[in-house]
This record gives structure tokens, sequence and C-alpha cells, in this order.
């Protein structure tokens, strides 16, 4: 975080020394843009919040790691889907959940889903991608992520 | 400026409910209100408010910097490998969440980058950020990370090309909230 700072600082300070007048323009840019996804990112961060406080860690563990299999799979891809963790806790919450007996596969469609399917911000995307293509990316990024879980679960059961 | 407004009536719903939500938690001390604002949200908002503001400062800065032929030259159509290779190492290094990617996928696209590109962009900035894997590594291993880095990075490049392939001759278009 704090490298985006010092990079984005410098940048800035270079930009201004060397062209004043484009670098206002560039921030004026930048600025108007930020504006007008503030609501939008503003309501999906308030749901995403609600919904995060009412799922607690000891659920997931309970259907991440049935021994059936396909439970727990379609658990961690949905939550994966649904959820959106930052990374510095998504990791020790994975970290917990292979030492509580969670497989990789899991984790790793976990992981995967998390990272590139976002359902919450589905209508932010939208405004970018248009719906149709939105949801076309998450389908796809799902199936692929639903692969790479599958080949990593055959992975760590054959070493 | 009213119909401006309206677009966001949806998200304007929810940001004044939730806002009187936070004002009956403190006022009648409910604790479940209290502790979702606290945690859950407050922990959101600092990342929203941290990230993306420098976010949106380097794609201006890009967006009257960087020239359109640049771009255009370097990963637009027909950039084949480099430009794949380009847009990886790109994605690799920035930070952020999913929703920080749709903002410089649009400036990408203004300046004449390629669809597979962007969605190579899109797809290898969630799955490998570099700040991000020291992490993974550190919690799941390095086997882990380096298995599911072999396997994202050519599964997002095939849904690239999916996409391309898909949206090519469809007029297809990314666009911008601040477009109207």
């Amino acid at each position: 975080m704090t490298i985006l700072f010092i990079i984005t600082g410098a940048l800035l300070v270079v930009s201004f020394i060397a062209n004043k007048q484009k670098t206002l323009e560039g921030l004026k840019k930048g600025a108007l843009q930020f504006l007008k996804l503030l609501p939008t990112l503003l309501s999906v961060i308030i749901l995403v919040s609600i919904a995060m406080y009412f799922i607690p860690e000891k659920m997931l563990i309970k259907y991440f790691g049935d021994q059936a299999g396909v439970l727990g799979y379609l658990s961690a891809s949905l939550v994966g889907s649904v959820s959106l963790i930052p990374g510095f806790i998504s990791y020790p919450l994975a970290g917990m959940l292979v030492e509580s007996g969670v497989g990789y596969g899991v984790i790793a469609l976990f992981i995967t889903t998390l990272k590139m399917v976002g359902i919450m911000t589905i209508p932010l995307e939208a405004k970018y991608f248009g719906m149709k293509v939105t949801l076309q990316r998450n389908a796809l990024s799902l199936i692929g992520a639903i692969v790479i879980g599958i080949i990593m679960a055959v992975f760590f059961a054959v070493t | 400026m009213l119909r401006e407004l309206k677009k966001y009536r949806f998200d304007l719903t929810v940001i004044v409910l939730f806002a009187g939500l936070i004002g009956i938690s403190y006022l009648a001390e409910w604790t479940t209100g209290q502790q979702l604002v606290e945690t859950t949200f407050w922990r959101f908002l600092k990342e929203m408010l941290t990230i993306l503001p420098c976010m949106f400062i380097l794609i201006g800065l890009f967006d009257v910097w960087i020239p359109r032929e640049k771009i255009e030259k370097h990963v637009g159509r027909g950039s084949g490998i480099k430009g794949i290779a380009l847009m990886i190492l790109l994605a690799v290094t920035q930070v952020g969440p999913l929703y920080a990617a749709f903002p410089v996928a649009h400036l990408l696209w203004k300046k004449g980058c390629s669809l597979r590109n962007i969605f190579v962009y899109v797809g290898t900035f969630s799955a490998a950020k570099i700040p991000m894997l020291t992490f993974e590594i550190g919690f799941l291993g390095i086997t882990f990370s380096v298995l599911r880095l072999i396997l994202t990075i050519p599964v997002f490049i095939l849904i690239a090309i999916i996409m391309e392939r898909y949206l090519r001759n469809k007029k297809y278009a990314i666009r911008s909230p601040d477009d109207s």
C-alpha cells in the first residue's frame, strides 16, 4: 500500500514539473471518473460488508471441509464468487482452512473465484463492460476456476 | 442534474438506508450494527479510499501523457505474444481489488489496446499480483502458489482469446460511467 502512495506521489511531482497544465488536466479527468463511480462503489461496499458480516468462519470450515467432495467444491466456488475479501484477510483465512483439513483443490477454487468472479461487483463491472459481457466474463472465469481447482486437487492427491 | 441523480437511484437508496442504520446503531447502542460498521464496512471503506484515489490519479496522468500510438503499437491488435507478455508485466505490479481493474480496462481500450490484451490484464491483475503472492506463499506454501500461477495464467489467456473471438465482429465498446 505504501509503495502505491510513493509511486503515485513521485509520478505526480515529476509530471507537475514537466508540464503543469497537462498534469492538472489529467487530475481533473481522474477525479471526474472517480466521482462518477463513487455512488455505485459505496453501495456495493455497503452490501458486501453486510453480507460478509453474516458469514462466520466456522461455517466455511464446516462446508469446505466436506469429505464427500462435491459439496466442498460447490460451497467454495459459491462463497468465493459472492464475497469480496481482500488478500490480506483471505490468505490467512485460507491457511487456517488448510490447517483444519480443507483440501488444496477446494482452497485453489476458493482463492481463484474470490479474485476472478465478482457477483457483488457485477453492477460496477457492467458500467464498463456492459451487462452481457460482464456475465460472460464471470461465467467463463468460474469455469476456469473449477478447472484450476480440479487439477490442483489431483496434483496434491498424487504427490 | 436530476437526470444524473436518477441514474444512481438504487445506489443512493442503499447509501441513505445504510447511513440511517449507522445513525440508529449508535443512538440506540445496537451492538450488531456498530460492529458491522466498525469491522467489515470500515475495512472496505479504508481500502477503497486509499487505493482508488491513487489509481485514478495514475489513470489521469497516464491518459494525458501516454499517446495512443504507443499503446496501439505495443498492445494493440496484432501485438501477439509480446503484447500478452507486456500486459502480464503491467498487471502483476499493481495493487487493488478486482473492481480497480475496470477503469484501467476502459483507459486501455480508449488508447487502442486490443480486447484480448485487456482481458489478459483483468485476469492477471486479480490472480497474480506480486505483493499478494508474497502473502500467498507465506500462508499456503510455494508449491501451491507456483502451481496455481502456472495453471491460472494460461487459463485466463484462453478466456481472453475466447472473449475477443466472440466480440470481434460485434461493434463492442468498453464504456465508462462518465460517458454520456
